[in-house]
């Protein structure tokens, strides 16, 4: 709806090599085929329900709303997906699009493993090959997220160039697809790179804000005051956020992973610390330099870690339509610990930083107020890292 | 430098037999060798010199023009400092000067202050990878109000959009000659005469080749089909390998390259 050729206002676009512009068209041109095809329509729906056990709940949370004290809090519970969180929305979806189209190998990028695990567990349910890359910084600290994707079948590449992360395994994954196109389709995992990503990826994940309005009007007979979701990439934020983006009432607020702080360099909060510039095939902002050298950018969460944003959250800020606010470290892994003590869900720590967020703005508020929070993921992932956080030596 | 003079550079290039463009990444290993190997490669037969701005990620680099860029920012090169260092080999030099690199560091520097400087220092073209024919819009303008060339490319995968794309092509066309990422490759299967075919019937200007030709053999035949010939990743390596003591292997490249090339 706010997408004109392949542009969010001045954002988006496709900025990347001439190689690989036949294959974003192609892709743009099977997506406007298939996604209001009844059939594929029915087998999307068929695998959400069937396969990915969708609708996810929207939990009360009583016993936070009681304690915080101000408005009602309602949990979004991506997190009891299969795979343990929202990325197998848009990965059911792009891998049922590959192979309508043809396409027999599927390639993926991915930060902590969660879009990984979810892309090769789409690839070994429909019978695609399947290879992922994982900067080896991540591939080392989330050894036990390669084993479970190559237990699914996938071949997993360690990328050893640049920061070794997140953004290295999106640049790896592009220039692998620049070598083999005809049989592979990249299965980008959040609302960014060249279009038409931001806007498939957007609407595969848009049945979360689908879902969240109907069980809401069920719930309570009205709509939320507040929609809170963790954005890096910005796919669960984008998901959660879009069928309210007309109901101008509902504030719809992105929590950025600040890192040990905005006033830092160790910081992955694109909107509060970067600039516009033009990188991974979007115009969007970035956390870069003067001389437009993309920053190492730091979080506790590694699905936050990332230097970049969604077009179409670069739109909603610039249009005032969405707020984004910082969340730091030692703020997120206070309300992962909360949020498993009061309501005993252990949420990942990307989505411990809304829950942050929603700590601080419901006593704000009043008690016939409403807020959702996003729980995108689980934490089970998580809980070695915050051991060792707070300082009890566990491996897993 | 007015758009006359931008293009008349390129036609110098393209005007002695076939061309041979060099590319090298300006401050590997330091920008006094970057200077130095200009004026080398310019005696050794260089027709025109890509020099590349390094970025920290240059999506369509193979692993040894990645590393060179990463040696480069780590020495701590700016896009300030080139444009410094471009100045200094004007005192000296009237090379063709072509600037390769991505377009994060052209629009971030913002591109009234990119393109006025490449006008002042004789940059006559600009190769940005990640600007398609879709995108060109972001810099056309500024490109065209400074005069300076803003490279379209080709690539094996364009096709039926070749048309349009040379259509609207200034200074010369840049022929990807095969899929992935820049480096040296043990061979080249395109049908590159189509696609420099594809580019004459609408457009005449000239056509040069790069992505991985490495070796007089590969130069002289992709010479043969074309305008011109780029080579990257084979010239970086010697880089990689000698560091400071590079001129004159390059050199001994550069000239047995354009030698096979001028023996066609």
């Amino acid at each position: 709806m706010t997408e004109i050729n392949g542009r969010f206002g001045a954002f988006g676009g496709q900025f990347i090599p001439e190689t690989l512009m036949n294959a974003v068209i192609e892709l743009e041109e099977a997506y406007n085929k298939y996604k209001d095809d009844p059939e594929f329509v029915a087998e999307l729906a068929d695998l959400f329900n069937n396969f990915a056990g969708r609708p996810s709940n929207l939990y009360y949370a009583k016993h936070m709303t009681q304690n915080l004290g101000g408005a009602k809090i309602y949990l979004k519970r991506e997190d009891l997906n299969h795979t343990g969180s929202h990325k197998i929305n848009n990965v059911l979806g792009q891998v049922l699009l590959a192979k309508k189209m043809g396409k027999t190998r599927i390639i993926a990028e991915t930060g902590a493993g969660q879009h990984g695990v979810a892309t090769a567990t789409a690839a070994a349910l429909m019978g695609l090959e399947c290879e992922v890359y994982m900067g080896k910084h991540d591939t080392d600290r989330q050894a036990l997220n390669v084993y479970r994707m190559e237990l699914l079948g996938a071949k997993v590449h360690s990328v050893t160039s640049g920061t070794m992360t997140l953004k290295d395994a999106v640049n790896e994954t592009f220039r692998e697809w620049t070598k083999r196109i005809d049989d592979t389709h990249y299965v980008l995992g959040s609302v960014m790179g060249p279009h038409p990503f931001p806007l498939i990826v957007r609407d595969f994940q848009a049945v979360i804000s689908k879902e969240i309005k109907a069980q809401m009007l069920e719930k309570e007979g009205k709509l939320p005051d507040a929609v809170i979701a963790c954005v890096g990439g910005g796919s669960n934020a984008m998901g959660a956020f879009y069928n309210f983006i007309e109901d101008k009432a509902v504030r719809l607020i992105g929590c950025e992973a600040a890192g040990l702080g905005v006033d830092t360099k160790d910081t992955a909060a694109t909107m509060a610390t970067g600039s516009v510039g033009i990188f991974h095939g979007m115009k969007s902002y970035f956390c870069q330099d003067e001389y437009g050298q993309i920053a190492p950018v730091y979080s506790i969460s590694a699905g936050l870690d990332y230097p970049g944003i969604g077009p179409e959250h670069a739109y909603l800020r610039d249009t005032g339509r969405a707020e984004y606010v910082p969340v730091t470290d030692d703020e997120a892994v206070e309300a992962f610990e909360y949020l498993s003590r009061i309501e005993g869900i252990i949420p990942a720590i990307e989505s411990a930083h809304a829950i942050s967020y929603a700590m601080k703005l419901a006593p704000t508020m009043k008690a016939d107020q409403i807020i959702v929070v996003n729980v995108s993921g689980r934490g089970d992932k998580d809980v070695a890292a915050i051991a060792r956080y707070k300082g009890v030596e566990i491996y897993e | 430098m007015n758009n006359t003079t931008a293009q008349n550079y390129i036609d110098n290039a393209f005007s002695q037999g076939k061309a041979f463009i060099p590319f090298i990444t300006c401050g590997d290993p330091d920008l006094e060798t970057t200077e130095k190997l200009v004026y080398a490669m310019e005696k050794a037969g260089a027709d025109l010199i890509e020099l590349g701005i390094p970025f920290s990620d240059p999506v369509a680099e193979g692993p040894v023009i990645q590393e060179a860029s990463e040696r480069a920012l780590k020495n701590g090169v700016t896009t300030d400092k080139i444009f410094e260092m471009v100045q200094k080999i004007r005192e000296n030099s009237f090379v063709p000067l072509a600037f390769m690199t991505y377009a994060n560091p052209v629009f971030t520097y913002g591109l009234d202050k990119f393109l006025s400087r490449c006008k002042e220092n004789g940059i006559c073209c600009v190769i940005l990878p990640d600007i398609p024919f879709e995108e060109k819009g972001e810099m056309l303008d500024k490109f065209q109000e400074y005069g300076v060339k803003m490279i379209s490319l080709i690539a094996p995968t364009s096709k039926d959009r070749i048309s349009k794309i040379a259509a609207g092509a200034e200074g010369f066309v840049y022929c990807v000659s095969s899929l992935g990422v820049t480096g040296t490759r043990t061979e080249i299967t395109t049908d590159i005469a189509a696609m420099v075919e594809g580019v004459k019937e609408v457009n005449a200007l000239p056509c040069a080749i790069g992505f991985g030709i490495s070796s007089p053999e590969t130069a002289a035949k992709m010479s043969r089909v074309s305008d011109g010939v780029i080579v990257g990743s084979a010239i970086v390596k010697i880089i990689g390998v000698h560091g400071r003591d590079c001129i004159e292997p390059v050199c001994n490249f550069v000239r047995e390259l354009k030698d096979a090339m001028a023996k066609q």
